[in-house]
């Protein structure tokens, strides 16, 4: 059904045409999907228990058999970083979804009733005025490591810049002689908002939800390697490297593969992110 | 006979920053089922916000209708709930704007723009509404309608868009269609096909037109009565016959003399200047005595700026608002 819809569409025909004007979305996307099979084949990538200790394999360097060699208990590190990206992907998109979500039926509504935006405005203001990070750290200090109370807590940091983005998009919509013209149809609020408001801000959205992917992933890992995270019994990529911090002389493999598959996967996003944006912004695109 | 819209001393003024603006200031008319009424005058006259009144489309703040009635079929439209005017825009009234390349909903397909009105008004189903669009847009003779119902607005001409606009603002039968200059954006090949579609389908359906226009050629072509405003009042109100061969108010006078004619230069046997009416629109902000064209016009005598002329007889259905009027 979802195919049928978008073969029968023409603007995802422009859609399609336009990723294969802009390689580097291609390539985001070729990675991202990498990322996304490694996390869901876990398990049949030649991955062992990312928790089984092992004392006498301590720190071995990459080898056949450790491909990213072994932590200092012993962990096979290839098979933490593989699982790790499930975390990583998890809280990214779940991030994404719920922070675009909220923040849109934030946005819609305050864009359009005056008496509520002045409210819900300074709320926003204020969480932003608290570093995004520091308010997730504040607000898991409240609550138990857990990726459920991690995805919270980022969510929570990036809704007001969802809320901002939709409701500036409201603002500009609602001044278009179509928004007009309905009214003058005798169209009622709600059926404005989901039928001639939201559609419009959709695009922009999905290339705002990127955004908050691939900073909600950075976001994870940084609060996973500062202990305010996954609980360390979840290898994500930020506690592995947390954990290896300290070993980061004797083997400083146990940081860079998790590293680099971070680094990857938030270029691949931002990458498919930056396609996106010039494909639905046809005039940026013409420019460039 | 009663009128189907009689509007009297309707008043709209806008609360600025900069102090008051009497954008409608005192302005009567009616129309009658089946008649097409033009509204002309230059560019801030006031005649888009007296069509905007009638809809109650005024943003507030910082419009206010302050005074003044709207009887539409006998009822006050200005006393009305919110919800009880909803349920008459687009169905009883309903409105073309004048720009069709901005006023569709680009992330909407055409079938479902005109079908809305039709679900919100009429109750129908998605399916019924859709086939009743296909059959809307046969009537304003859009080729291949059926294809047209799933495409989107980008996809069209702006001719074709003014169409589509025309089956959305007909779809429901509505009983006043309120026209703010619809063939401004477009062409003129297409404005005489859209200007002639639209009379077809008002004699077919028995609707009265309101056609809000600056373009007198329009107003020769389609209107039967013409009310003439300036600086938000009505200056001049008659046939349109007697409007066009013996103007009374000045200010008609100048529109009528400052549009070229075709063959004028030719027969003249040099290019001919139009004539032009000298000076600006005045500005609304600051309640003023006298007649507002005064400052403007050729036949201004001392009392123009003193006294407000009111609307006086010259024959009938035609009335002007001057001191001193062309004989």
């Amino acid at each position: 059904m979802a195919t049928a819809v978008l073969t029968a569409s023409p603007t995802s025909q422009q859609l399609r045409d336009a990723l294969r004007r802009h390689p580097t979305a291609i390539i985001g996307s070729v990675v991202l999907a990498a990322v996304a099979l490694i996390a869901l084949l876990a398990p049949w990538l030649g991955t062992v228990d990312p928790q089984a200790l092992s004392p006498v394999q301590r720190l071995k360097p990459p080898s056949s058999e450790h491909w990213f060699g072994t932590d200092m208990l012993g962990r096979d590190v290839y098979s933490r970083v593989v699982y790790g990206s499930r975390i990583s992907l998890t809280v990214g998109v779940s991030v994404a979804a719920l922070s675009i979500g909220i923040g849109l039926a934030i946005g819609l509504v305050t864009g359009f009733l005056r008496w509520l935006d002045a409210i819900v405005m300074r709320v926003m203001d204020g969480l932003m005025s608290i570093p995004s990070v520091l308010l997730a750290i504040a607000l898991m200090a409240l609550t138990k490591a857990s990726v459920g109370n991690v995805i919270f807590a980022i969510t929570l940091a990036e809704v007001p810049r969802v809320v901002r983005l939709v409701r500036s998009l409201v603002l500009s919509l609602r001044e278009q002689p179509y928004v007009d013209a309905a009214i003058a149809a005798g169209t009622n609020l709600p059926l404005i908002l989901m039928r001639h408001i939201l559609p419009n801000t959709l695009a922009p959205l999905l290339v705002q939800g990127t955004y908050i992917c691939a900073s909600a992933m950075i976001t994870e890992a940084i609060l996973s390697f500062i202990g305010a995270g996954t609980p360390p019994n979840v290898p994500s990529w930020g506690n592995i490297m947390a954990e290896a911090r300290s070993m980061f002389q004797l083997a400083s493999y146990l940081i860079f593969f998790p590293g680099l598959f971070l680094s990857l996967t938030v270029l691949a996003v931002n990458l498919l992110g930056d396609g996106m944006r010039d494909a639905l912004d046809p005039r940026l695109a013409r420019r460039m | 006979m009663t009128p189907l819209l009689q509007v009297t001393g309707l008043e709209t003024r806008f609360f600025t920053r900069d102090g008051v603006v009497r954008a409608v200031d005192g302005v009567s008319f009616s129309t009658e089922a089946g008649e097409t009424l033009a509204i002309v005058g230059e560019s801030g006259c006031g005649k888009s916000v007296t069509s905007l009144s009638i809809l109650r489309l005024i943003a507030s703040p910082p419009g206010r209708i302050v005074g003044g009635k709207v009887l539409f079929e006998g009822r006050d439209l200005l006393t009305l709930s919110e919800d009880e005017m909803r349920a008459v825009r687009g169905d009883a009234i309903s409105m073309i704007f004048q720009e069709p390349m901005t006023s569709l909903n680009p992330a909407l397909t055409i079938g479902r723009q005109i079908a809305e009105g039709l679900v919100l008004h009429r109750g129908l189903s998605q399916q019924d509404a859709l086939a009743r669009a296909a059959e809307m847009l046969r009537k304003v003779r859009m080729p291949e309608p059926e294809r047209r119902l799933r495409q989107y607005p980008h996809e069209l001409s702006g001719g074709m868009r003014q169409r589509v606009m025309i089956a959305m603002a007909l779809v429901c039968g509505p009983r006043l269609l309120i026209a703010d200059e619809p063939t401004t954006a477009l062409d003129v090949t297409i404005q005489a096909q859209i200007l002639e579609l639209m009379r077809e389908l008002a004699r077919e359906t028995g609707a009265a037109i309101i056609l809000i226009t600056h373009d007198l050629g329009v107003v020769a072509e389609m209107a039967q009565r013409v009310v003439v405003m300036y600086g938000g009042r009505k200056v001049e109100e008659a046939p349109v016959e007697a409007l066009f061969a013996h103007p009374r108010h000045p200010y008609t006078a100048g529109l009528l003399g400052s549009m070229p004619r075709l063959g004028d230069s030719l027969r003249e046997g040099a290019l001919k200047r139009l004539v032009e009416i000298p000076g600006m629109v005045p500005s609304l902000s600051e309640a003023q005595s006298g007649c507002l064209f005064a400052p403007r016009c050729p036949n201004a005598l001392s009392r123009c700026t003193q006294e407000t002329p009111s609307l006086v007889a010259h024959g009938t259905g035609h009335f002007a608002a001057c001191w001193n009027p062309i004989a």
